[in-house]
């Protein structure tokens, strides 16, 4: 076996963080607390290297002049500038807030009303890729949701939006279910098979 | 205990069992049929394609964190993307992986570290990146790499939600095939209209096994298989003996 010491420890803290979330005892359930309280700090030091790694990525790309460096130093005057405020006056300050509201969510808002039109298209592309019953059904929910949703010029069909409800409460539901399901069950076999040590995701 | 801790605690060690007992006995037998995921053997060939074209593939990990239960879609994801370096291996280009967390991040560095070793290549430690830290700002940060990094194909396994389609609209664009999978209910949904070939529900923890990752992914496989036809049976029971006033 690969790293024997750092799969050991894997699996033996993975276990108490499992019994210790199922059984009753105070000593298994204190030491899920500790240990997943450590995670959270090792994930916040994590983020710090990851943006070390992405102000480096794009430095090296700004360097040597790659395709679209331009952007890349936008990124790392804008990384450098936000850095500098947020540290300097702190997170909850008015200068900090104007940066968050009036570039951060406008451009996230923009990226979704781009996505609107994208999703949109899609739909039609969906159709163009792969015409059978299952795009038309697909097709033919979206429609029917976004008209009872959003009448067009308020012109509202009669039955329209009990169908939609029923879509909504009904069939969605039940698929929705039905994919959750099959998620759930996903997550638990790679957990088992993290906890036996078959999947290694910390390289050993 | 609680009643549905008791029961929870019986699924997992169930699980446990069965999953040791059908790797043991699958051990060393040809692998078993698997049903026919169309996604998987276009991957296999898009490999084969971005090796003899010398293009990289791009795995995208999705922007669930470590200490949620989104880590287990992203932990999936680095099990394809180890399959994924060791089969391109011999390209010139290793794959990028990029991630929307930190920890996710240097997971993936770990991954392609260790795979480099195994396979005695030259590691790059810029080949797995944080791009973003909030949904849209990591497609926005994926975008690039899938535009600029001459990326062949596109393999998402992690945790997105509609944001996703900006991802897939730049592989659509750049001419490269997408195939994703994410745990989000809404993510999927906008992966079956805009990923080329989209992994719904539990496919997109079938990976392992369609990449001969080994016999502990095809036993986990049998394992859901088995667990899915005893929660149907019980879902029925409960409907049975609710429909006649017993419960």
């Amino acid at each position: 076996m690969r790293a024997p010491l750092s799969t050991a420890i894997a699996i033996a803290i993975g276990l108490v963080i499992l019994f210790g979330y199922f059984l009753p005892f105070g000593i298994l359930i204190s030491l899920r607390m500790v240990l997943l309280e450590w995670a959270v700090i090792l994930a916040a030091i994590a983020l710090l290297v990851g943006i070390g790694n992405l102000f480096y990525v794009h430095w090296r790309k700004a360097a040597r002049a790659q395709s679209n460096s331009f952007y890349s130093v936008v990124l790392l005057i804008s990384l450098v500038f936000t850095l500098a405020i947020v540290g300097w006056f702190g997170p909850t300050h008015s200068y900090s807030l104007w940066i968050f509201n009036n570039i951060q969510v406008p451009i996230e808002s923009s990226l979704m009303a781009i996505l609107a039109i994208l999703l949109a298209y899609a739909v039609v592309r969906l159709l163009r890729r792969q015409l059978n019953l299952f795009s038309i059904i697909f097709l033919v929910t979206t429609v029917v949701i976004l008209v009872a949703t959003a009448p067009i010029l308020g012109v509202e069909v009669p039955g329209l939006n009990e169908l939609r409800t029923w879509i909504s409460q009904v069939p969605a539901v039940a698929g929705a279910r039905g994919i959750l399901l099959g998620v759930a069950l996903g997550i638990l076999a790679t957990g088992v098979r993290i906890l036996v040590g078959a999947d290694r995701p910390y390289g050993g | 205990m609680t009643f549905s801790g008791t029961v929870g605690l019986i699924v997992v060690i169930a699980f446990f069992i069965l999953i040791i007992a059908f790797a043991a006995r699958g051990r060393g037998r040809p692998s078993r049929n698997l049903r026919d995921i169309p996604a998987f053997a276009r991957l296999g060939r898009a490999v084969g394609n971005a090796v003899e074209a010398g293009t990289r593939l791009h795995v995208s990990l999705g922007s669930g964190d470590l200490v949620s239960f989104h880590s287990a879609v992203a932990f999936m994801g680095l099990s394809m993307l180890r399959r994924v370096a060791r089969a391109t291996s011999i390209s010139d280009k290793p794959p990028v992986a990029t991630a929307g967390e930190g920890a996710i991040a240097i997971l993936s560095q770990d991954t392609l570290r260790s795979n480099a070793r195994e396979m005695r290549i030259e590691f790059d430690p810029l080949s797995g990146r944080l791009v973003g830290l909030t949904p849209f700002s990591y497609a926005a940060g994926a975008l690039s790499v899938v535009h600029d990094e001459d990326v062949g194909a596109n393999v998402l396994v992690g945790n997105f939600g509609s944001e996703v389609a900006l991802i897939n609209e730049a592989g659509e664009r750049s001419g490269s095939l997408t195939l994703a999978g994410t745990d989000d209910v809404p993510g999927q949904a906008v992966l079956y209209a805009t990923a080329q070939e989209a992994l719904i529900g539990e496919e997109t923890f079938a990976g392992g096994a369609y990449l001969g990752a080994g016999p502990m992914h095809l036993a986990s496989l049998q394992v859901q298989d088995i667990i899915r036809w005893v929660l149907i049976l019980a879902i029925l029971a409960g409907s049975l003996l609710k429909l006649v006033g017993i419960v």
